[in-house]
């Protein structure tokens, strides 16, 4: 993993000089609590849908729902509707493919993944080294950019696999990853959702544990 | 030539008769009969108070019972909107009961019923909103509706001994039994032939009670009471104060026949008939009972305790009582008065045995002793429902008018005409401990005039009336079909019901969800068919048979969403079925006619509602073919036709 970050080592290299080289560095015991935090922040995603997806209509002006969990798929559901169960049946017209948990991989390796990273983050606060924050940061980014490319192929793929012998041809589509669209009778507004928020704030978390390990180090030596 | 002063007189007198005759034209014309305006009251309040905007709800729900149509209507209150027919004794191809074997077993052999009463169940003598049972006065039956989808549950009867069921449908406040009872007496068991002439000594009518599962609302025979061979009209249950308590009216007291209409109102006074139903269920439990056509029957003479009659004015129809069950009120259709009766008099009465004679050993109360006034209300007064405020309000038939009336005064403060013979009055929660004053329903009999004409057949009026002030306010005219008797008004806050029966719910274990469940099998001369209904398509969408077949179709609306409803039609077959979204329903039909048949969805459901639809193929016994060469030939030609 540590070479994921190695493109910014020439950068700090200059300093290593005067100071333990960067990745070295030890993390303060604030930082290291923060780190720890982080990792706390990543249970919850579990819990929380990732994105939500609403569709309003004439006929639905409440709006049907679509959540996209970490492991699995669920619309809304209430005494008088299943809205999974009604997206998919409205789907069926233009030949979409019906959305079922068990077409998506992501429902594994994503779960998966969060587990790993929540270890990933445990070791860097146990650690207290820099460099495994560092690569832990690195490496999350580059999972969020993979997963966001990928739920991106998913709309995308949906919306363009479309049967051909469906009762209504529609142009083929790619509903919005982020933001709002025409689709049909429907509005669709796709958006993250807490989960995403809280993926957001172990970035965040993880970053601010670089500073205050940075702001440590130059108090210390002030 | 005649003087000046002479021709100012002629002409002054000329002036004079000009006036005079001017004046006794004027005279004349405010003599002459003016044709009667409409009743109608202030446009602008009535239209504010009644106006439901689009999408907003109203506040109470109205449960209409039917009458002859066999069914319950719903409207919503204030607005006095239509929203639904509850089909319960009769077949509704609207909604496909009737067709389908489940409500086709509860309909048995009968294809109509006479719903007079409508009974909301109750919980210490509030609605509770469960269940909705209401009277057959034809086959002498109940039946439960049940509140959590709209659906008539179960009909029970024709109850033993019962023959005429007027005397039903009411609850106990705490539902623990339901009210039926002869309104025409009979030689007894049912099915007896006993001369009309034996009538008065030989020919028996029964009160009932039928018991009310506490859980499930489940209705069986309770406790049944001997009577004289009197006429019993309408019941009403003590509550409060008098709870424990049953009351019927009664006409007839001559024990007549022939022209009732002379023969029944020769006496001053016929009978209140007061039953004590936690004494009936006691004498039940005691033995003291015969066993008629397999009913607990208590015979009065062996039981003393059990019933009481108080004379009331001649040919009653309503009898109500107060909110807090001090009171019960009769009125005779035939005298202006309105006869208030004492509850605890009448305990008393009969702790003194201040009796004045006795109808086949039943004591007959001294109605002096029981009574507490006699209101002036008006002619013809039918019944008798009481607001929060201490007001009663009672229906006039022969004036068409509604009488209100202070309860403790005794006299009355307010009239409103109605528009024309009003029958049975409703106020929301009007057989509660708690109504709610704000508004009175008139049920018309008459709507002669108030509507676009239809012709001769006419619907009925229901008038809705404000009783939130001091003068009673008319603020809507609503049509119907023949022909609501009674209404039960509930809050709408007090339903909850449930639009969608939810797939984990449906434990029908011929239910099937997915379309690789669905198929065809046959068991000798038995096809057994699984099919799925869903947007836009029957799942299987062909089914082949032979003639003679008996066909046993179990049919799944696999929708979870509000208001999908699937059709299915068979053409030619006499057959339409309703599934509501997560509802099954048996379909069992005999293929006896040979040919290709296409069953449709008959509910308008999605875009390509038209195109949901299959083939029902009947291959005639003797091998397969058609009618002749001829028409097979012409059924080629079209077949080609159309491919074109």
């Amino acid at each position: 993993m540590a070479q994921i970050a190695s493109f910014s080592i020439p950068v700090t290299e200059a300093r290593a000089t005067v100071t333990p080289r960067f990745f070295d560095r030890p993390l303060s015991i604030s930082s290291r609590i923060t780190v720890l935090v982080a990792a706390l922040l990543l249970v919850p995603v579990y819990f929380f849908p990732l994105y939500r997806m609403t569709l309003f209509s004439n006929n639905f002006t409440d709006g049907l729902n679509l959540n996209i969990y970490a492991g699995s798929l669920r619309g809304d559901q209430s005494a008088n509707r299943d809205d999974l169960k009604e997206i998919n049946s409205l789907n069926h017209y233009i030949g979409m493919h019906p959305l079922e948990e068990a077409d998506f991989s992501e429902f594994q390796w994503i779960p998966l993944m969060l587990g790993f990273f929540i270890l990933l983050s445990l070791r860097a606060a146990i650690m207290g080294k820099m460099s495994a924050l560092a690569d832990t940061l690195v490496a999350f980014g580059w999972f969020g950019l993979f997963a966001l490319w990928h739920f991106y192929q998913r709309l995308y793929t949906y919306g363009h696999n479309l049967d051909p012998s469906a009762a209504v041809k529609v142009k083929p589509f790619t509903p919005p990853v982020f933001g709002s669209a025409q689709i049909a009778n429907f509005t669709v507004y796709n958006y993250p959702a807490v989960g995403t928020y809280l993926m957001a704030g172990f970035v965040v978390l993880l970053s601010a544990a670089v500073v205050l390990s940075m702001r440590a180090k130059r108090e210390a030596r002030s | 030539m005649i003087s000046k002063g002479a021709s100012s007189i002629v002409k002054s007198a000329v002036q004079a008769s000009f006036l005079l005759s001017m004046a006794l034209l004027l005279f004349l014309a405010g003599c002459a009969p003016k044709p009667k305006v409409h009743q109608r009251g202030d446009i602008a309040q009535a239209a504010a108070a009644t106006y439901v905007a689009p999408g907003d709800l109203d506040q109470y729900y109205i449960f209409y019972s039917g009458g002859q149509s066999g069914s319950v209507f719903v409207a919503g209150l204030p607005s006095m909107r239509p929203i639904l027919t509850i089909p319960v004794f009769a077949p509704y191809p609207a909604t496909g009961y009737g067709y389908d074997q489940e409500s086709k077993a509860m309909l048995g052999k009968y294809t109509w019923g006479d719903v007079h009463h409508p009974a909301l169940s109750q919980t210490k003598g509030d609605y509770d909103g469960r269940w909705l049972f209401v009277n057959d006065n034809a086959n002498n039956r109940v039946a439960r509706i049940d509140l959590h989808d709209f659906k008539t549950k179960e009909i029970f009867g024709p109850i033993p001994n019962v023959s005429g069921n007027h005397g039903g449908a009411f609850v106990t406040p705490n539902s623990e039994y339901l009210l039926a009872a002869s309104r025409f007496s009979v030689p007894l068991p049912k099915g007896t032939y006993l001369p009309i002439e034996q009538y008065a000594t030989n020919y028996h009518g029964v009160v009932t009670g039928l018991a009310v599962d506490a859980k499930t609302g489940h209705i069986s025979l309770g406790w049944q009471v001997l009577m004289p061979p009197l006429d019993f009209d309408i019941g009403s249950l003590g509550k409060a104060a008098s709870e424990g308590w049953a009351f019927w009216t009664s006409y007839n007291a001559e024990r007549a026949t022939g022209k009732l209409e002379v023969t029944s109102t020769q006496r001053d006074r016929d009978y209140i008939v007061a039953v004590n139903w936690k004494a009936a269920e006691q004498a039940i439990k005691s033995g003291k009972y015969k066993m008629i056509d397999g009913a607990k029957v208590i015979d009065p003479r062996d039981a003393p305790g059990v019933a009481f009659l108080v004379p009331c004015s001649k040919s009653p129809h309503g009898v109500d009582v107060t909110p807090d069950g001090k009171y019960f009120v009769g009125s005779g259709k035939l005298v202006g008065i309105t006869t208030v009766f004492s509850f605890a008099k009448l305990q008393q009465a009969i702790a003194a045995k201040n009796f004045t004679g006795n109808e086949d050993g039943i004591p007959v109360v001294n109605y002096d002793a029981v009574k507490e006034a006699e209101v002036n209300v008006g002619l013809g007064p039918l019944h008798t429902q009481f607001d929060d405020k201490g007001y009663a309000y009672t229906s006039l038939y022969v004036e068409s008018a509604i009488a209100k009336w202070k309860l403790g005064t005794w006299e009355v403060v307010d009239k409103i005409p109605v528009s024309y013979n009003i029958g049975h009055l409703a106020i929301p929660g009007g057989d509660t401990v708690h109504p709610d004053g704000k508004y009175v329903l008139a049920l018309n009999k008459l709507s002669h005039g108030r509507h676009l004409s239809v012709g001769p057949a006419q619907p009925e009026d229901t008038q809705l009336i404000d009783i939130s002030g001091d003068k009673m306010k008319l603020l809507y005219d609503a049509f119907t079909e023949p022909e609501p008797h009674y209404a039960e008004m509930i809050p709408a806050d007090r339903l909850h019901p449930i639009e969608v029966y939810a797939q984990a719910e449906n434990h029908d274990p011929n239910a099937v969800w997915d379309v690789q469940h669905t198929g065809i099998k046959r068991e000798g001369n038995h096809v057994v068919v699984h099919m799925t209904a869903v947007r836009s398509n029957f799942e299987p969408n062909k089914i082949e048979v032979n003639q003679g077949d008996l066909v046993t179709i179990y049919l799944t609306n696999i929708e979870q969403t509000t208001n999908e409803i699937h059709g299915w039609a068979l053409e030619e077959y006499n057959i339409q079925i309703a599934a509501d979204p997560g509802e099954t329903k048996t379909i069992e039909f005999v293929a006896d006619k040979p040919g290709v048949f296409a069953y449709y969805c008959t509910k308008f459901c999605s875009a390509l509602h038209q195109e949901m639809q299959g083939y029902l193929l009947v291959k005639p016994k003797g091998g397969a073919g058609t009618k002749t060469a001829s028409t097979h030939g012409s059924h080629e030609q079209l077949a080609s036709a159309g491919s074109r």
